[in-house]
This record gives structure tokens, sequence and C-alpha cells, in this order.
């Protein structure tokens, strides 16, 4: 078991320098380089861009920018923004907790969805409440998320009169204004969060519901409730919970459209602002974390999977 | 494992009808007649497509309108049988747009996911049957893309490349690139376990080189899996295009794309135009769940082995 999960950490660290390596290469596969983009079209000497370029290290030699870069890295130095002149650091840390706590509540809502509707799909398997749900959840997968939070925004408006504020109120400042102002962003992420996991719990449900100890307890005269609530949702969540982590890209692919609908300041608008900025440094630095983020996340699945499976030894 | 092969070879007595019925237009026309009465939901995603396809190759004669023409009179129209979609903020169409749109979902996606998936099979095939040191290479690679979620990676592919006004061949390859290493992965999984059956040995044993015998011997049957992940990218790819267009970061205009009619217009007019933000949203999921349904049905259909990957 230690040796496994340090097996694992271990296998992480090439994984997380793959994934730097190839940060940094596409990056540097814009064409021309980024200060030459950056003054694109517009009249200025050469001798700033070239000092710029100095500035930036981008007349060094690719392997010394790289080392450089991993070096700044370690020291948790990620840059100064090209736009904003800030250090990147700071930008992330003021936009970071918006995101975690989307995060969090999309999951959390994606599970109370997920759960549920996929025990009652499968308790009354082909009946025209199975349907239903499936086709709920269907819709989850081919709705884009954007777009149902622009319906939930219309439809609040509309009925409600309600538009999402423009301002973000923290937590910590009001937490009945956080949550009214985070709830429709988390269900649009959640909806189609939700939709796999559902999925998932329907048909290990149905899976689990033919085992032979669920038939021995209905044999035995356990209620229908209890069999399946105690014997057969138990035993089925194992995958679910797996699919609800890795369905983590979801999340962030859901969390980079909707900070943009409901116009909240987080990492994922950060990204797309830094884009349309041509915000290299920041660009670079955002595709890194998220994905050293989704490295760790899966470690972490693996690791919770191990504890809650007393069946898997891992060697 | 055998059944892949050879699947006509059962009984010696009706080997040989068996064998004629396998095969050929017959044995086409048999698959799709059985798929048709037993998965009405995938059927029902095959028409969704049809329609898809048919609208955007006669775009030019059902669109009642120019796609980018702008017309100052008609601002903001709301449906009526003039505009049956209402107009956008230049005037425009929305109708008219929604069916131009087909071809830029299909454009995008159907190149995105042919271009994706057919790299991936190669990396796959070629991982699988050579092994050692270029497997492991091409593992390594593919375990590294898998790694960035597939909006992260799809925005950094658009950034390095640009983004702008008929720049959609960039557009196109920032989707490619994340389907490549999960198509790769299934197919290597595939492909290895054809790699070491006999009639692979005795390819090689006629003297067959090595692109022949992956290109000519192994590609074929991991066509199956090729074909449903096409299927099923397809609808990813068009999502994706419908989202990046939404971020600002994917087609631009005039080129009309349902998520960037939902960017440009649905967002700004929300309140005073709401058909603006329904009409291109619906058109997106209907394509999406059309490429998911026919999708997994042809999983269901072709190989349910894969039902769980």
């Amino acid at each position: 078991m230690r040796r496994y999960v340090a097996g694992r950490l271990l296998l992480m660290i090439p994984t997380l320098i793959g994934v730097a390596i190839l940060t940094f290469v596409i990056m540097r596969a814009v064409p021309g380089d980024i200060v030459a983009l950056k003054y694109a079209g517009s009249p200025v000497p050469q001798s700033i861009i070239d000092d710029e370029r100095h500035q930036l290290g981008l007349d060094k030699p690719m392997w010394e920018q790289f080392t450089d870069w991993m070096g700044e890295i370690a020291r948790f130095d990620l840059g100064t923004s090209l736009w904003t002149g800030h250090s990147v650091v700071e930008e992330i840390e003021v936009r970071f907790p918006l995101s975690l706590e989307l995060a969090i509540i999309a999951t959390l809502l994606a599970v109370l969805i997920a759960i549920p509707l996929g025990v009652v799909a499968a308790v009354k398997q082909d009946t025209w409440v199975d349907y239903a749900i499936r086709l709920f959840s269907i819709g989850g997968l081919a709705m884009p998320s954007f777009w149902i939070g622009l319906l939930m925004v219309l439809a609040t408006i509309t009925f409600f009169g309600w538009a999402p504020p423009l301002v973000f109120t923290a937590i910590t400042e009001d937490p009945i204004a956080n949550l009214s102002q985070m709830i429709l962003p988390a269900l649009s992420v959640g909806y189609r969060y939700s939709a796999v996991s559902m999925r998932m719990t329907r048909s290990t449900v149905l899976e689990v519901l033919r085992e032979d100890y669920v038939r021995t307890a209905r044999a035995k005269g356990v209620s229908e409730s209890v069999v399946v609530m105690r014997h057969a949702l138990r035993n089925a969540l194992l995958p679910v919970i797996t699919v609800v982590s890795l369905e983590f890209a979801f999340l962030i692919g859901g969390l980079v459209v909707t900070e943009q609908v409901f116009n909240l300041n987080g990492i994922g608008k950060l990204l797309v602002d830094a884009v349309a900025h041509r915000d290299y440094t920041l660009i670079q630095a955002l595709v890194l974390l998220l994905a050293a983020v989704f490295v760790i996340i899966n470690f972490v699945v693996d690791m919770v999977y191990v504890v809650l499976d007393p069946r898997i030894r891992y060697s | 494992m055998t059944e892949l092969a050879h699947p006509a070879v059962r009984g010696p007595d009706d080997a040989k009808r068996r064998y004629l019925e396998s095969t050929g237009p017959r044995r086409f026309a048999r698959f799709w007649g059985e798929f048709i009465r037993r998965r009405p939901l995938g059927t029902a995603g095959a028409v969704l497509i049809i329609i898809m396809l048919l609208t955007a190759a006669l775009a030019d004669r059902i669109a009642p309108y120019d796609p980018t023409a702008f017309n100052f009179a008609d601002l903001l129209q709301g449906p009526s049988l003039q505009h049956l979609l209402g107009t956008d903020p230049f005037g425009r169409d929305v109708f008219t747009r929604i069916i131009y749109g087909s071809r830029t979902a299909l454009l995008v996606g159907f190149t995105a996911s042919f271009v994706g998936c057919t790299l991936g099979l190669v990396f796959g095939v070629v991982g699988a049957y050579l092994g050692g040191r270029i497997d492991q290479l091409i593992q390594r690679l593919m375990d590294v893309l898998l790694s960035f979620p597939l909006i992260v990676i799809a925005i950094a592919v658009v950034a390095a490349l640009g983004t702008g006004e008929g720049k959609i061949g960039n557009v196109i390859a920032a989707i490619t690139v994340p389907i490549i290493p999960r198509v790769a992965r299934v197919v290597r999984s595939s492909a290895l376990s054809i790699v070491n059956m006999p009639y692979i040995e005795a390819t090689r044993a006629v003297g067959s080189g090595a692109v022949r015998i992956m290109f000519r011997h192994i590609a074929p049957n991991v066509f199956a899996p090729y074909l449903i992940m096409l299927t099923a990218f397809l609808g990813q790819a068009i999502l994706l295009e419908a989202t990046l267009s939404f971020l600002g970061l994917g087609v631009f205009e005039p080129t009309p794309s349902w998520g960037l009619m939902l960017r440009g217009a649905g967002m700004q007019f929300l309140e005073q135009a709401p058909w603006l933000a329904i009409a291109p949203g619906v058109a997106i999921s209907m394509a999406v769940f059309g490429f998911n349904l026919f999708g997994d049905s042809l999983r269901d259909a072709l190989d349910p082995r894969l039902r769980t990957a």
C-alpha cells in the first residue's frame, strides 16, 4: 500500500514535467514571438521590441528559457502579466477562491442530482420514469453549459425580474448574497456534470441489484427500500465516485464558460481574457496550473479508491 | 477473439452461406435493417444527422435570406412570418444564419473529428505493433496530452496559433489536438489484442513489411472502435466549436456559427430579444444529441465490448 502510493506519487513527476514541456512548446509555437504579436500593426521602433524581448529573456536559447522558467516555477514566481503588469501569482490568487467555491458547489449539486435520479431510474427500469430520467441526463450531455446558463438567466429575468448582479460578493462578506449569486452558475455546470454520473449510478445499481446477496436480502424479507439503500446503493457508489472525480475535466470546461456567462471574475474568465489580450505569460501559467490540478486530482481519486475499496490491493 | 477476424466460420455445413451473407452489400443492408428495427433511439439520432447534412448541403436553396447581408430596416425583429426566428442586431435573419451555421458546425466538427481520430488510429496502431521504445514514447506523449482538460488544451492551441477572421483552420487544429490521445489509447488496446494473432505472424512470414501489416491487416480490424469514436467525437467537436466561438476564441464574424450567435447577440440583448438566445442553443443541442444517440447505438451494435469505454 505505502509502496503503491509512493510509486504513484513518483510517477506524477515525469507527467508534470511533460505537461510543463508541452505547455512551453505550445506557447513557443506562436508564429513570430509574443512581443512581435503584441506590437503587431503598431509603429514601434525595433529597439523597444528588442528591449522587451531581452527583458522577457526571449533572446536566450530555447533550453535556457525553459530552465529559467522551471527555476521560476520552483520559486513560485510565474512572471508578470504582459497585460496588467501585475504578478501572475497575484492575478491568480485573487480569483482562485471564487472558482474553487463554484467548483465545490457544482460538484455537490451534481452528486445531489445524479445519485437519487440514477437510483430511481435503476429501480424503475424500463418504465416512463426511467426514460424521463435518462432523457434528462442525455440532455445534460448535449446542451452546452453556457446555453443552460443563458436560459437560466433568461428565465429569472422574465419570471422574477432578477438579473445576476455585476458585483461579486465574497462568501466571507455576506454568505446569503454570495450563495444566491453562485447557485445558478453552479447549477448550470452541475447539471451537465451530473449527466455522466447519473448514467453510471443507474447502470451500477442495476448490476448490483442482480447480485446474489441482494436476492438473499429480499428472500429473508428485508423491505425493498432497505435493500436499495443499504445493500445496493452502498456497493454501487464506488464507481460513481470515480466517475464524479474523473469528470473533473468537465468541471473545468464548465467553469471557463459559465464564469463568462454570469460575469464571474474567476480563473476561467482570466484564461479567456488572457487569450483575448495575448497575455502569454498568464496563459502559460494558467494552462500549467489547470493541468497540474487535473493531474493531482486524478492521483487523489486513485488514492480514495484504494481507501474506499478494501478489495483493491495494488501491487 | 478469432470471431473478430472470421465471423463467418462457425459450422462447416452452412459456412459458405454465412460467409456470403457476412460480406458485401447484403451484409450492409442487413446491418442497417436490424439497426433501424432494434435501436429506435439510434435511428432517431441518424435522422437528426441526416436532417443536418441536408440542411448544410441545401443551405443556398432553403435559406430565405443572405446570411451576411445587413438590413438596417429590420433590426432585432421578433419572430414573424417574414423572419421565422426573428432578426439579430444587424438585421440578419436568424433562421438563415442557423441554416448556414450547420455548415460551419459540420465543417469544423467533421474535419477535427476525422483528422483527430485518424491520427489517433495511426499512433495507436504504430505503438501497438512496433512496441518497445517507440510505443513508450508515443504513450508518454499521449499521457501528457491527456493531462490537460479538453477545453484547456484547445484554448492553449488557439492562443498559440492565433484567432481571427478566416482562421478557421486554427480552430479545427485546436479541436483536433485533444481528440488524438483519447482515440490513440482505445485503438492501441484494441490493436494489442490483434498484434499477436496467428494471421499477423503468417503475413509476416510471407514477407509483408511493417507498414503493410499495420495498415492493411491491423488497421481494418480496429475500424469498429474507430468509427464509433469518429461519431462520438463529431458531437464533441461540434460542442467544442460552439464553446470556443462563444468565448470569442473560435470562428469569427461574419461566418455564421451557432456558438458565435449566442455570444454576439444572445448575451447583450437577452432581455430585449430573447429569441436570439434560444434558437442557436437548440440547434447545437440537437446536433450533439443526434451524434451522441447515433454513436451510442452504433457502439452497442458494432462492439458490445466497448460499452464501458
